[in-house]
């Protein structure tokens, strides 16, 4: 069964939805604990402009996409900043725009083809090298950042307390969003616009039910989000499905269990 | 030797909201000041102007002769109201007071960090808590693990904002023993918020009646006078507390 992983195509599926699998998972913790869950569905949506216009342009639309919907990263923080308004508000205001802009440069351009909605929708087998080296790109930056775990996760935990510490909480909020935003971006190919979100909340949430710390809830997201991959992309595979859905449902399937596993051990314990 | 805090007509404005006015007092170097104040007096607010976290419209704040921003963070220890914990962070109360000293969230706490964490939940009698997720503590645990995530850094300045909060009776009187008790060893200076009239009274060496303005500042005997509470909080409830206190100084 494992030679169809020996494929060409394949192996490019993997290694990039690996990666992509254990980014989004290790910014997951953050974008669960934060309750920003919406900022992933808005990025995965807001991506539809750059990628529209990576379309319209005739260029890489990976490569337009990813510093577009950086910038509408930095913009969601920013109005949600100096505007004063709930984050849902700054994303909803930005979400919209750019699925607006992106009908219309789609509309434009005449180019509601395959490329779109493999975006819409992700496929494995239009994860191509540019994709890939996107992927690696952005894996670099979440590599860079690893040592600010423990402040981003400070500001989690209390941004007051972290704030009185020194740690710069504004600028990180731009910074994790960025990196959300450019992890979003990547995964599109591979889950699709709309899912994407849920490669983001799903393996998080898995792991905070399994875990008594921050730390192990890290370690456990990043866990499932790959296991969550290859599975995912196996069963693809082998019954000709979609790839984002397939893994979504994986990761939904292993959350639903420790969800239940969880409940029966409560039962248990009360009936002692 | 200059004050331990200074405000110097200090304002806050958040919009066309005035959180603070015109505020000037000093704070003497190892005083324990009690705030009291009615809801949105500004009492909070105080506290994050002196730790950098909301800067002034206009006045000035120093704090032992230094900005806020320049002062060593670990030379503040402050408790927040442990109402605004998320209690669905997934966190060990170990975890909590090292990040006081580490000032950061711990991946893992170093073995010489937990030493001296578990030196600090020691001292609030809360050593059998390290291990204990921080969602399954009632509101007096949590208190403690706060107050040891302060101590743990053996800060020159505490700020407390309600740490009573949550506690029965004698886990009050542990509470301000404890907070005392460090004082008294280390000369710390101490600032804490409190709706509790009596403790103001009995454990602090200097009040502020404060409601947006200072009302009264100084001795517990001159700052809690029923005019001060009256105009600070419009009327003195039933009766007021202190009132048998009052006439002759605190051993009357």
């Amino acid at each position: 069964m494992l030679e169809v992983f020996s494929l060409p195509f394949m192996q490019r599926a993997l290694l990039a939805g690996l990666l992509i699998g254990a980014m989004t998972s290790y910014l997951g913790v953050f974008v669960v604990q934060r309750r920003m869950s919406f900022l992933g569905s808005g990025l995965g949506h807001a991506a539809l402009g750059g990628v529209a216009l990576g379309i319209y342009l005739g260029f890489e639309p990976a490569y337009v996409s990813l510093p577009f919907t950086v910038l509408v990263g930095l913009l969601i923080v920013w109005v949600k900043e100096k505007g004063g308004l709930g984050g849902d508000t700054a994303v909803g205001i930005f979400f919209s725009l750019s699925v607006a802009l992106g009908i219309l440069l789609l509309a434009l351009k005449n180019a509601y083809g395959a490329e779109a909605l493999a975006y819409l929708f992700g496929s494995i087998l239009a994860v191509g090298p540019a994709d890939l080296k996107a992927a690696l790109l952005v894996t670099l930056f979440v590599l860079i950042t690893l040592p600010f775990w423990g402040r981003w996760a400070y500001a989690t935990f209390d941004r007051d307390l972290a704030a009185a510490d020194r740690v710069p909480v504004r600028r990180d909020d731009y910074l994790l969003t960025a990196l959300i935003a450019a992890v979003v971006v990547v995964g599109l190919k591979v889950v699709g616009i709309l899912l994407v979100a849920a490669f983001l909340v799903l393996p998080a949430a898995s792991a905070r039910l399994v875990a008594r710390t921050f730390a192990g809830m890290t370690l456990f997201s990043v866990l499932f989000g790959v296991l969550g991959v290859v599975l995912g992309l196996f069963l693809a595979y082998a019954y000709d499905v979609p790839s984002g859905a397939a893994i979504i449902l994986v990761e939904g399937a292993l959350f639903l269990l420790i969800l239940l596993a969880k409940d029966a051990k409560t039962l248990m314990s009360l009936r002692d | 030797m200059p004050p331990a805090v200074e405000f110097d007509h200090l304002t806050v404005r958040f919009g066309r909201y005035n959180a603070l006015e015109d505020v000037t007092f000093s704070v003497p170097e190892g005083a324990f000041l009690a705030i009291v104040g009615p809801n949105g007096a500004g009492k909070s607010t105080l506290l994050k102007v002196i730790l950098g976290l909301i800067r002034p419209t206009s006045g000035r704040v120093q704090v032992f002769g230094q900005p806020p921003k320049k002062v060593a963070p670990t030379w503040i220890g402050y408790v927040p109201q442990f109402k605004t914990l998320d209690r669905s962070f997934p966190a060990l109360a170990i975890e909590l007071v090292a990040s006081g000293r580490l000032l950061r969230w711990p991946f893992r706490v170093p073995p010489g960090v937990r030493a001296e964490a578990e030196a600090a939940l020691a001292r609030v009698r809360g050593a059998h808590l390290a291990d204990k997720p921080l969602s399954g503590l009632s509101g007096g645990e949590l208190q403690r693990v706060y107050l040891a995530r302060a101590f743990v850094r053996r800060p020159r300045l505490l700020l407390l904002d309600e740490p009573a909060t949550g506690m029965d009776v004698l886990g009050e009187a542990d509470m301000y023993a404890m907070i005392e008790d460090y004082r008294d060893e280390t000369g710390a200076t101490v600032m804490m918020i409190t709706h509790d009239w009596e403790a103001a009274y009995h454990h602090a060496t200097h009040v502020l009646v404060l409601n947006r303005r200072v009302i009264g500042f100084g001795p517990p005997e001159r700052a809690l006078t029923e005019e001060c509470l009256r105009r600070a909080f419009g009327h003195v409830g039933h009766l007021h507390p202190l009132a048998f206190h009052v006439e002759g100084g605190r051993d009357a």
